[in-house]
């Protein structure tokens, strides 16, 4: 079969505005992944066109842009999931500036996880002959949180990071949850207290964009209620 | 530009992270990376990584380097592989320490399961005859390397790394035996940095996209090997290629051996569980090298099933594991058959076929990381590589599962620890602008070439041929046309034409720089396996079906020369205690 998109360009060195151009690609079949037509248009029809991607099973995180819509991972989405008899539309992930085409510039993205301190925080010296001891409870409670692969897609679906650049966004508060309920750590008031700020938290109006955009399924919305709920308790 | 630093690490996956995380605070460090860091293939590793912790059942570091040693086919160096497996322990605490998340056993310690190829001897008295599967692997459900990668990634962050990101190494500047720094393009805007450093690490990973059905990402195009290839330093063991059993047919996406671990069992179309053939011990969870010629061997006899592609394929059966085993352990796997092939792994088998995984071979080095410039085993001063770039050996001629993301953090931190003690009396070499010559004529006369042929037909023709003529089995025929194909494919790539002529992000060019690199380690591989008439590990030679210890236990050392044909030396393996047996399972 054949499928139509429009895909939105945008080339710094020759235009002034993006613009939509409109590509048609011949013998697909339905089990093939949006990231294999675009590989199509670029390798056999237009070299210019660009986007990121590498593992091509929705792992590295590369490929998020906006499909018909809604933030999706290029390489997770298969044309049987799409309505092919409709021009697909394809733009950039939005709210973050286009370098090229359909590559963003992530350095907002990056940088606001980099707020949450994102990474394990313990003043206690670790036992000489072993490891720290978890339940596996207690490890399954960060495993949801722990897929996460940085892909953007929440976090630029997000309406409250549209109004307000400086909010943290889904994707870095997940990052915060991840170790505020780590049994290992004890760097938990710290990552509140920055929770616990006017760009923090308290912006997440759970509008559940951020759950409908997440290509891992993560439920993000009950991550940041129980993170809501420790700062109250905190509070009290 | 010129950017100067102590230390330039290439590559930001678990092997490049591990050596950044290790370099002292005194001294200035870049990690240079096309994606970034936490994109890195590192991430997609399922199953798990390997240390002889002893949490499940009794077991010690000395089974793990038997497994080890015996699983290479014993071309691994004993000597290296007792380093790794005797450091696995306190490498795999000391992720946990710095926050991995594992799944763990009732203890609360690490948890661990059954991986291919690690037994323990079923009776301690009399090690050597019969072995049992043995519960070793050190798993996060089924995205051990990508939560590792998160981990090391976190640790840089904290250790306040500086990060190249979307830069891309061009060049490896060596001259008279010394490493003065890289040559890389950042790709937003294709401005082209000289990178002076005291010390460099290579870390970029492997080259499965040299192949036309692979587990690999995109990105996996052998960069770091061919640009040492170029500088006139050898390239080792690069005929051991391993081929993964279960790929998720058509699309080579890896179903961890896990799901082998955790109970799945292959079969053929007849429903029969042929492994049982194969390795009658250890049956389905034999090493890969075997595994995947046992499949190949059943399709070849008729008994695999045709899929619509004209390939085809056997079952990976994991119906009878149960949906509780099977979304507990194996989530992120099955969602892959579901997601891509439309397989209910809980009631369907799900058709696999043998997949382009891992490269045993690559840049040699000694067990401090230190790159070697020749079969004697001397080495360039100043620079290093770790991971799959690297060749130790610990593989030797396969990989046992596991070991890969253990070696990843074994010898990153070893390079690390090199790198440190070296820095304190080195000195920065002389470098000037010129340096980056040779990239920018590269990049000039492929920007400019108004040939005709296009980047993803010379890769698509690398890929299929390389594949059908290089692959899991093997002749001096087929390898003679691989030569040829390869010849003419250099020749054309000469004569490529680029659409993109911009400087901001230009993938296109990328895309045709990776070319470059995919065909020279291409070159590396298919002289290798020529040369090596015999039949051991994952290299199976149809007309030299058998080992042969008298005149190949040794190392390929492949060096590029003018002409394209690479020169072959060869170094003896080191053998300490385990002296070469046959290899039943
Ligand atoms: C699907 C899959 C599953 C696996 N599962 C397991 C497992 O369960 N257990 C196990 O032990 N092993 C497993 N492996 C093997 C293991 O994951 C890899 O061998 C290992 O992760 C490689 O790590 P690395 O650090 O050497 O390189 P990579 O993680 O591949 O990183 C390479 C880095 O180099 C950079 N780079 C490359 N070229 C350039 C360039 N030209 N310029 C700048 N930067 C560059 C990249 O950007 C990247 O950061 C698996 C492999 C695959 C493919
Ligand atoms: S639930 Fe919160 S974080 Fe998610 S999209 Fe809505 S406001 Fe944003
Ligand atoms: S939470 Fe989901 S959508 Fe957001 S960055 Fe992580 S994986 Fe992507
Ligand atoms: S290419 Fe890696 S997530 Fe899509």
């Amino acid at each position: 079969m054949d499928v139509q998109l429009k895909i939105l360009r945008y080339n710094p060195e020759k235009d002034t505005e993006p613009y939509f151009q409109d590509f048609t690609v011949k013998g697909v079949s339905n089990d093939w992944r949006l990231l294999d037509v675009l590989q199509e248009i670029k390798w056999q029809q237009d070299g210019t066109l660009t986007f990121r991607y590498s593992c091509a099973h929705g792992i590295c995180g590369s490929d998020g842009m906006k499909v018909n819509g809604k933030n999706r991972l290029a390489c997770s989405l298969l044309l049987k999931d799409i309505n092919t008899k409709k021009t697909i539309v394809v733009e950039p992930l939005p709210s973050l500036p286009i370098i090229k085409d359909l590559v963003v510039d992530m350095t907002s993205f990056f940088s606001k996880y980099e707020v949450v301190k994102p990474y394990l925080i313990n003043a206690t010296p670790p036992p000489q002959n072993g490891e720290r001891l978890q339940s596996n409870e207690d490890a399954e409670k960060l495993f949801e949180s722990a897929k996460c692969i940085l892909c953007a897609c929440c976090t630029t679906s997000c309406p409250s990071t549209w109004t307000n650049e400086n909010y943290l966004g889904p994707a870095a508060m997940l990052k915060a949850y991840r170790f505020v309920y780590d049994t290992r750590d004890d760097a938990a008031n710290e990552r509140l207290d920055i929770l616990d700020t006017p760009d923090g938290i308290w912006r997440c109006h759970t509008i559940f964009n951020c759950i409908e955009a997440c290509p891992k399924e993560i439920n993000l919305t009950w991550h940041f209620s129980q993170l809501k709920k420790r700062i109250s308790s905190r509070e009290m | 530009m010129i950017k100067t630093f102590d230390v330039v690490i290439v590559g930001a996956g678990g092997a490049g992270l591990r050596a950044a995380v290790e370099i002292p605070k005194e001294y200035s460090c870049a990690v240079i990376s096309k994606v970034f860091p936490p994109r890195s293939h590192t991430g997609t590793a399922q199953g798990g990584v390997c240390a002889a912790l002893g949490n499940m059942e009794e077991d010690s570091w000395e089974n793990h380097a038997f497994d080890t040693v015996k699983g290479s086919d014993y071309l691994g160096d004993q000597d290296s592989i007792d380093v790794m497996c005797q450091d696995a322990i306190r490498a795999i605490i000391e992720l946990e320490h710095m926050g991995m998340p594992f799944s763990r056993n009732e203890k609360g310690q690490i948890a661990q399961r059954k991986f291919g190829g690690h037994t323990k001897p079923a009776d301690k008295n009399d090690p050597y005859t019969k072995r049992v599967p043995v519960m070793r692997s050190c798993y996060s459900a089924d995205r051990t390397g990508h939560v590792m990668l998160q981990t090391l990634f976190e640790n840089s962050i904290k250790n306040q790394v500086t990060f190249f990101s979307e830069y891309f190494a061009t060049d490896l500047i060596v001259e008279d035996g010394v490493c003065k720094g890289v040559v890389a393009m950042d790709i937003a805007t294709s401005e082209i940095t000289v990178f002076q450093a005291k010390a460099v690490l290579f870390a970029t990973g492997g080259y499965g996209r040299v192949f036309r059905i692979t587990s690999n990402a995109h990105a996996g195009t052998g960069d770091g090997m061919a640009l040492v290839y170029r500088a006139g330093l050898p390239l080792e063991d690069m005929e051991f290629f391993q081929f993964h059993p279960t790929g998720l047919w058509k699309l080579g996406i890896l179903v961890s051996e896990a799901a082998r671990g955790e109970g799945g069992i292959l079969k053929n179309k007849d429903g029969e569980r042929f492994m049982e053939r194969y390795a009658p011990t250890v049956k389905d969870l034999a090493p890969r090298d075997m595994v995947s010629r046992a499949i190949i061997t059943e399709i070849r006899e008729g008994r695999g099933v045709k899929g619509s592609d004209g390939t085809d394929y056997v079952y990976l059966d994991l119906t009878h594991l149960g949906k509780e085993v099977i979304d507990e352990k194996l989530p992120e796997i099955t969602g892959f058959a579901r997601t891509y092939l439309g397989v209910e792994p809980t009631t369907d088998p799900i058709p696999i076929q043998p997949t382009a995984h891992y490269a045993m071979g690559g840049i040699p080095t000694n067990v401090d990381c230190e790159v070697l410039k020749n079969e004697k085993g001397d080495i360039v001063k100043g620079l290093y590589a770790a991971g799959e770039c690297a060749c130790v050996s610990v593989h030797g001629g396969n990989r046992l599962g596991t070991n890969s993301l253990l070696d990843l953090v074994v010898f990153g931190r070893r390079g690390g620890k090199a790198i440190a003690d070296f820095l304190k009396d080195a000195k920065f070499h002389e470098i000037s602008e010129s340096a980056a010559d040779r990239t920018r004529n590269v990049i000039e006369s492929i920007m400019e070439n108004k040939g005709t042929e296009k980047i993803s037909n010379l890769r698509t023709e690398l890929q299929n041929n390389m594949m059908e003529l290089c692959g899991i089995f093997r002749n001096e025929q087929d390898l003679r046309r691989m030569i040829e194909i390869l010849r003419d494919l250099r020749e054309r790539a000469k004569n490529v034409f680029l659409q993109d002529k911009g400087r901001v992000f230009n993938t296109e060019l990328i895309g045709a720089l990776e070319l470059h690199n995919l065909l020279d380690t291409a070159e590396a591989t298919v002289f290798s396996a020529y040369a090596r008439q015999e039949s051991r590990g994952a290299h199976t030679r149809e007309d030299f079906t058998s080992r042969n210890d008298a005149e190949w236990m040794k190392h390929s050392f492949a060096f590029m020369k003018d002409g394209g044909v690479p020169e072959l030396k060869y170094k003896p393996v080191t053998i300490t205690r385990y002296q070469p047996m046959e290899r039943k399972y």
